[in-house]
């Protein structure tokens, strides 16, 4: 009869849902990084010498950097030479031209994860360019997206077909030497996708791309370049689910968004990264360097999460939107956050972060809000709400503030809840089940950054976040 | 309908309920009333299934059930309601969908099919009507940011569309003016048939001006000690529960 802990707690350790593995024969470098592996990875992609050499640079940048530690992260030193930077479907050297030609294992993966790729791009009016391991597979809905100028193709195809673009914008936002993890990706990224929105057009459908992580041991360095033109508007939803694994699995991914003058790039993230068993075991490093404009973010599994999107408001009037969920379960940890720069006049930035701790998770938030001397009458409101499920998990609001204009107005509000034993015992007097209780009032708390999601993409996160519920709440 | 033999319950290891000895008829309202501390909310919220109390002794027979053993949320399901004293907070939660959800769960667990949502539209579209709740109430949060009349007028919306078997209502008068508890006797009332029974439990006699009750009983250390009619009640309003405690202790 009595709802405990323990309950809860027996609740929160049902295994992760999303466990399993696609057997196809990979092509995988063996582990190590060094020069030669760049300029192998570089080969296999046909890439122009002017690439090879961007990757050398940011590798020789990174040799002479430090990993950070300065995050609440309990991270055991990474061995960078363990990893292998390099895997790609067999079925990559013959790439599917739609996708009846892509590999049946691969679809019936993404059916596991309940993405039914055709469906769901027929019907929700969804282009999806799918990332499996390294490699696009599947691209669809691109010729819709031609007629209206965009441009929507894997980011090796995007250096093929559209090199000046990729090399006038590619790391103008995040640099080469930006931080550690940036460094790396920039040097051994392997894929990831390519959107250009024409001045003036507002892209007609929404675009969504998934990243899965399949190949044991294998680092993920997605790279991602969104551009929009003078006055185009684009709304982008990511979505990550990883198998089960038991050792480590790296993911260190950039975003860059360019948005020119009055543009607006509608960013939006739901992640699922294996979480680890409940010792610890297991899942993903996830570190994460996104830059650009507003944006969206649903976040939950990896094993160690390292994330901090900003935003640079540059022009007069500008303004900046990041909305967060993180969801840590287990033995996972969280350190996300985001960087609102404050540099034209009149700039306004909104940030509402909300995290989920269950198990012995421990979940921070870190934001940093930096007024710069020029940017009078800016102002930023930032609200960091975190809930707590059971007694054993934790969670750290760390705000940073650098105001160096007087007539900036910055506002913080933070909170930190527990699912009450009343709002439970409420809502099971009701006559719901626990689950659906906990369900309940976990979204209820995340609503606020839910509604900011695109109608497609918020039923979408919602299940995410219901399927990391099931396994990592209740 | 309930039958309660010698209960007794504690919080945290403090004995609250001293041998509690109840039976409630199909289609009968019982009030108890009592001092404060007397262990009122307590009986409501062991009827319940509050994990707050801890039950040590004596049984409770719910339909034929051992409620005893049934988990919260099934004795909800079979039946019982509670409409809180102090009604929780959900924030961000949609009150009509937790109400939905809520109803969808019994009538599953009676075998029923699930209410579309045009049935259970105009089902709390009549109820709302009646409970005089303007229908923003529907996109509002649960309970959040309603004032003490809203929330007590929202837990018998709930009654009402969840039509229970036995309702116990915890203190639903307190924090009410005399118009919100017409509303909200209005609502009992209407419920009240030859299968459903009522506890209700108050302070105050004034409730039982509206809600009229077969039977009252008084609560104090733990114990009934003295049950009557309604005039029992009207005795209380005029003498207190000063000279009830004192007969109780002398016998």
């Amino acid at each position: 009869m009595a709802k405990t802990q323990d309950d809860m707690q027996e609740l929160v350790d049902r295994s992760y849902k999303h466990g399993f593995v696609t057997d196809i024969a990979s092509e995988t470098l063996p582990p190590g990084l060094d020069e030669d592996v760049i300029r192998t990875i570089s080969a296999i992609k046909n890439e122009p010498e002017w690439l090879l050499e961007w990757r050398l640079k940011a590798y020789r940048r990174w040799l002479t950097m430090d990993a950070p530690d300065w995050a609440k992260l309990n991270i055991e030193p990474i061995d960078y030479q363990a990893i292998s930077y390099y895997s790609a479907p067999k079925s990559e050297s013959d790439k599917p031209q739609s996708l009846d030609e892509v590999d049946p294992k691969l679809l019936e993966t993404y059916d596991k994860l309940g993405i039914p790729l055709h469906e769901r791009a027929r019907l929700a009016g969804v282009a999806v360019d799918a990332v499996f391991d390294s490699v696009s597979v599947a691209t669809t809905f691109r010729g819709r997206l031609l007629d209206a100028g965009v441009i929507f193709c894997s980011f090796s195809e995007a250096v093929k077909d559209y090199p000046e673009l990729v090399k006038k914008y590619l790391g103008t936002v995040v640099s080469r030497g930006d931080n550690y993890f940036a460094a790396l990706n920039s040097a051994v990224f392997t894929d990831g996708s390519f959107v250009y929105i024409p001045e003036g057009v507002r892209c007609p459908m929404e675009l969504s791309t998934y990243f899965r992580i399949n190949a044991a041991n294998t680092g993920q360095f997605e790279r991602t370049l969104i551009v929009a033109d003078k006055g185009s508007h684009v709304s982008y939803l990511e979505g990550c689910t990883a198998p089960m694994r038991d050792e480590n699995q790296l993911h260190a991914a950039v975003v860059e968004l360019v948005a020119m003058d009055d543009a607006q790039i509608k960013y939006s993230t739901v992640q699922n990264w294996y979480p680890g068993d409940e010792n610890g075991v297991g899942g993903i490093y996830n570190f994460v360097t996104k830059r650009g404009d507003c944006r969206t973010q649903v976040e939950t599994g990896s094993a160690i999460t390292w994330k901090y999107p900003s935003c640079i408001l540059r022009g007069d009037d500008s303004q900046g939107e990041f909305y967060s969920v993180a969801v840590t379960n287990n033995w996972q940890q969280a350190d996300t956050g985001t960087k609102m720069i404050h540099i034209g006049k009149n700039t306004r930035s909104t940030i509402i972060s909300k995290g989920i701790s269950a198990g012995q998770a421990q979940n921070a938030y870190r934001g940093l809000v930096k007024i710069m001397p020029s940017a009078s009458n800016a102002r930023n409101y930032a609200q960091c709400d975190s809930l707590l499920l059971g007694d054993k998990c934790g969670a750290h609001t760390f705000p940073y503030i650098e105001a160096a204009n007087p007539t900036a107005k910055i506002e913080h509000e933070a909170t930190t809840s527990t699912i009450g034993e009343d709002q439970m015992f409420y809502c099971l007097q009701r006559g719901l089940s626990e689950e659906d209780a906990v369900s309940l009032i976990v979204n209820g708390f995340c609503k606020e950054v839910f509604k900011e999601l695109p109608m497609e993409f918020a039923v979408e996160a919602q299940a995410l976040l219901n399927v990391s519920l099931e396994g990592a709440v209740g | 309908m309930l039958t309660i033999k010698n209960l007794h319950a504690s919080v945290d290891d403090t004995p609250i309920l001293k041998g509690i000895d109840l039976a409630l008829e199909p289609g009968k309202v019982h009030a108890i009333m009592g001092p404060n501390g007397s262990g009122k909310s307590t009986l409501a919220g062991v009827l319940a299934g509050n994990p707050r109390y801890e039950v040590t002794d004596g049984s409770i027979e719910f339909l034929g059930h051992d409620l005893l053993d049934m988990s919260t949320e099934d004795r909800a399901r079979a039946g019982l309601f509670l409409a809180f004293q102090y009604p929780v907070e959900i924030p961000g939660v949609n009150n009509a969908y937790l109400l939905k959800a809520a109803l969808n769960a019994k009538r599953t667990y009676n075998g029923e099919p699930e209410l579309d949502a045009f049935e259970f539209l105009s089902k709390i579209k009549a109820s709302m009507k009646i409970m005089e709740m303007s229908e923003d109430f529907l996109k509002r949060d649960v309970n959040a940011g309603f004032s003490g009349g809203e929330k007590k007028r929202n837990e018998v919306l709930q009654m009402q569309m969840l039509e229970p078997k036995l309702a116990v209502l915890d203190e639903t008068d307190s924090g009410l003016d005399i118009d919100a508890l017409k509303v909200v006797a209005e609502g009992v009332n209407r419920l009240r048939d030859e299968e459903r029974s009522f506890l209700v439990i108050t302070h105050y006699q004034r409730l039982l001006d509206h809600i009229i009750p077969d039977h009252v009983h008084v609560l104090a250390g733990g114990r009934i000690v003295k049950s009557g009619t309604r005039e029992l009640a009207l005795e209380l309003e005029a003498r207190g529960y000063d000279w009830i405690s004192s007969e109780a202790v002398a016998s």
